[in-house]
């Protein structure tokens, strides 16, 4: 059993506490893991990536290598696009359509938009506005996690965990806030292959 | 013991603590920042009380760490590359001193430049000091090597390399730890003049060095972090270098590797090993991440030996981070890809924050030159470096700390006028208080910014050596009180900043304006602190 997955969106937005939660559900599962993240506030405001390798193997590489990705997970559309190199065949690729725009040039969204629904295996998914919904505008990248779940063969109550154990300090409120956006985000991706 | 789940940083962190480290010294850089942080957060450390705190720069650092050693304690000092340029000086000295409680030297390299102006390799560094050099294929290495390369620096009196690059230092995976050891006592060194290094000394210091190199290589071959592995197909042999390991063995981890490998994680160069697998084969394709070190070495100028490939024949790229797909083309093997970029995807550079006070002294320091007309603005590296790109375009210079004030200088000198620096709060501290030393003995007519945010912002917000006292350094220092400014950096002063700006710009003497606001990110980070602890 081996996962690789491309997490990806920009610097400032938070993706390390997605790779947090799937790395602890990992651990729990008792896999291997190597998650490469990025550090340092360089990469603020741009495009940031975080490489995450699962495996009941032992994993060498940090990187995946090309075409081998079996998921991208992006909080922001273009972002998602990036990385498609590295996308497998049968990869998934499941995205926030929330834009990000800190540049002057940030294209046309339809246009990103087609080149998104392009993709057999998407799943376009407003993250932002489900988590609005849901009663916790914060909690969009944990939507977005739910989302991917159905991609990411590791059982639901590991992420429920990794969640608990994440948010903890910060209350039950916040714990439970998160939770229901991760169900949301799953029921989404469910409705919506 | 149960696994950690580390990053690379972090196990070489872990590593010292457990090897009985009583300080470790470092000035924050990508990607060696977060060593010293993960020992800042260590409840063993805390327990330990061991030195923990920032120095003002890899220099200081450097020093220090070395007086601990002189005092027969075991201390490690981190840094990113460019760092040890900075403490290139003791480094090298080190080396002839030689130390008395282990000493490692850890050094985080940027191949690709992720975050840096360059991607020196440090190896050349080790090479050169001829010090022994570890380099970590994976986490678990990097814990195993920061624990024993301080046995291998005490069994032998040197300081030690660890070097390792941004790809290992920031990727996270399982590590298992050893059982901690004590601490050294405090323990004077046998010789009193072993670190005296007058000229007769350090000779003699110096052939002790040269001598021991012999052994360095003998503990290189008898290491098992280096390792020959014999395979059939003898046409092609690969020497792989830290990391480049798990590259390689990526590609054949579903089909059978039958040439002979050398992982290469201990320098010198395992004399033995690398005759061996040279004898071996017709031909060595060698992958390493940064320079081509080995490569050079074993290919000599006139290449009149076997034939080696790697990053000179084009073999590999010759600059540039190594990946999987790299070292599965040198080696002849097919490389997958998904599809391609779509062109719609538009770059997205790194920018500073919104409410960044860099910001609004760039849009009044702007303001205030227009009169002037472009290129007379050297900077220096921080978060306001990114002046450099749009909507700004506001600087011309960032080549090492401390640079802007001294190049503003030396184009004062040549008759520039106003010639201006713009420099960090830190960077300042760093490196920047010599250069405006330099300016205060000449007069030279220079207006130095220094965009003060009270952090160290690029690097994530670390504590900043002077803060609330730079007022009193320049002062200190020997400008002219008149002519230390300090302006609020705010839309609603705008204005007022401006002027100010433009009344320095005119004097033909050392000016410095202060821009003072503190860095949005932090006070970010203490609103969320706050609110947590209620
Ligand atoms: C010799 C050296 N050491 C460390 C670094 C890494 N580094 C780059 S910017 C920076 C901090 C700058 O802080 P400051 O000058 O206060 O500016 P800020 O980022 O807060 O705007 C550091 C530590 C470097 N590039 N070179």
């Amino acid at each position: 059993m081996k996962i690789d997955i491309i997490l990806s969106g920009v610097g400032g937005q938070g993706i390390v506490s997605i790779a947090a939660t799937i790395g602890m559900a990992a651990i729990a599962e008792n896999l291997n893991l190597k998650q490469s993240e990025v550090h340092g506030m360089s990469q603020r405001g741009g495009a940031v990536q975080s490489n995450l390798r699962i495996s009941d193997k032992e994993i060498l590489s940090d990187l995946i290598p090309n075409g081998q990705a079996d998921l991208i997970l992006s909080v922001e559309p273009m972002e998602s696009l990036r990385y498609l190199p590295y996308l497998s065949e049968d990869g998934w690729l499941v995205t926030n359509t929330t834009p990000f725009v800190n540049i002057p040039n940030y294209p046309d969204i339809e246009e990103i938009m087609n080149e998104i629904r392009a993709i057999p295996n998407h799943v376009a998914i407003d993250a932002d506005k489900m988590a609005k919904e849901t009663g916790s505008p914060r909690s969009s990248n944990m939507v977005m996690l739910g989302a991917a779940s159905p991609y990411i063969n590791l059982p639901l109550k590991r992420f429920e965990e990794g969640i608990r154990k994440i948010f903890e300090r910060k209350g039950e409120d916040v714990v439970s806030a998160n939770l229901k956006a991760l169900y949301a985000g799953r029921e989404f991706a469910q409705e919506n292959k | 013991m149960s696994k950690l789940l580390l990053l690379g940083d972090e196990a070489i962190a872990q590593g010292g603590l457990d090897a009985g480290i009583s300080g470790i010294y470092a000035y924050p850089g990508t990607p060696s920042t977060e060593i010293m942080e993960y020992v800042q957060m260590s409840k063993m450390a805390e327990e330990r009380n061991v030195f923990r705190n920032w120095s003002v720069n890899e220099k200081t650092a450097m020093e220090a760490a070395l007086g601990m050693s002189y005092a027969g304690k075991r201390s490690m000092v981190c840094m990113k590359h460019v760092g040890l340029n900075v403490a290139a000086d003791p480094f090298m000295n080190a080396a002839i001193t030689g130390v008395n409680g282990g000493m490692v030297v850890v050094v985080a390299d940027d191949p690709s430049m992720h975050s840096s102006q360059n991607e020196q390799d440090s190896r050349f560094y080790g090479k050169f000091a001829l010090v022994p050099v570890l380099e970590p294929a994976n986490q678990q290495e990097a814990y195993d090597m920061a624990f024993r390369g301080f046995d291998l620096s005490e069994k032998y009196g040197v300081p030690v390399m660890l070097r390792l690059t941004t790809r290992l230092a920031h990727s996270r995976s399982g590590v298992e730890r050893v059982k901690a050891r004590e601490e050294n006592k405090l323990k004077l060194p046998e010789d009193p003049r072993q670190f005296v290094l007058l000229p007769v000394i350090a000779r003699k210091r110096y052939k002790l060095l040269l001598s021991n190199q012999e052994s360095f290589e003998t503990e290189s071959d008898k290491s098992d972090f280096n390792r020959y592995i014999p395979g059939d197909d003898k046409s092609v042999g690969f020497i792989v270098c830290g990391l480049a390991w798990n590259y390689l063995m990526e590609n054949f981890n579903e089909r059978p590797l039958r040439n002979p490998v050398l992982k290469l994680c201990q320098y010198p160069l395992p004399r033995k090993m690398v005759e061996q697998i040279a004898n071996d084969c017709d031909e060595l394709i060698v992958i390493e991440d940064g320079y081509p070190l080995v490569e050079e070495s074993l290919k000599g100028f006139l290449e009149r030996g076997i034939k080696v490939r790697g990053r000179l024949d084009g073999t590999l790229p010759r600059d540039g981070e190594l990946n999987p797909d790299h070292v599965a083309r040198a080696v002849g093997l097919e490389v997958k890809s998904g599809k391609n970029i779509p062109p719609v995807v538009t770059n997205r550079p790194p920018a500073m924050c919104k409410g960044c006070s860099h910001i609004d002294m760039y849009n009044a320091l702007l303001e205030a030159l227009e009169k002037y007309g472009k290129g007379r603005v050297f900077s220096d590296i921080g978060c306001y470096t990114l002046g450099a790109l749009e909507p700004f375009n506001a600087i011309n210079s960032c080549v090492d700390m401390g640079a802007s004030i001294t190049m503003a200088k030396g184009a004062a000198d040549a008759g520039l006028f106003p010639s201006v620096a713009v420099i960090g709060d830190s960077t300042y501290t760093h490196s920047g208080i010599t250069g405006l030393l330099d300016c205060v003995n000449d007069r030279s007519p220079v207006t130095v910014i220094i965009s003060d945010n009270l952090t160290t912002g690029m690097t994530g917000g670390q504590q900043s050596s002077a803060t609330g006292r730079i007022t009193e350094i320049c002062k200190g220092v020997g400008v002219e009180p008149d002519h230390v400014r300090v302006i609020n950096p705010l839309k609603k002063h705008h204005e007022e900043n401006r002027e100010i700006i433009k009344e320095e710009l005119e004097y033909r003497g050392v000016s410095v304006i202060i821009a003072q606001r503190e860095c949005i990110q932090t006070v970010m980070r203490k609103k969320k602190d706050n609110k947590s602890k209620q």
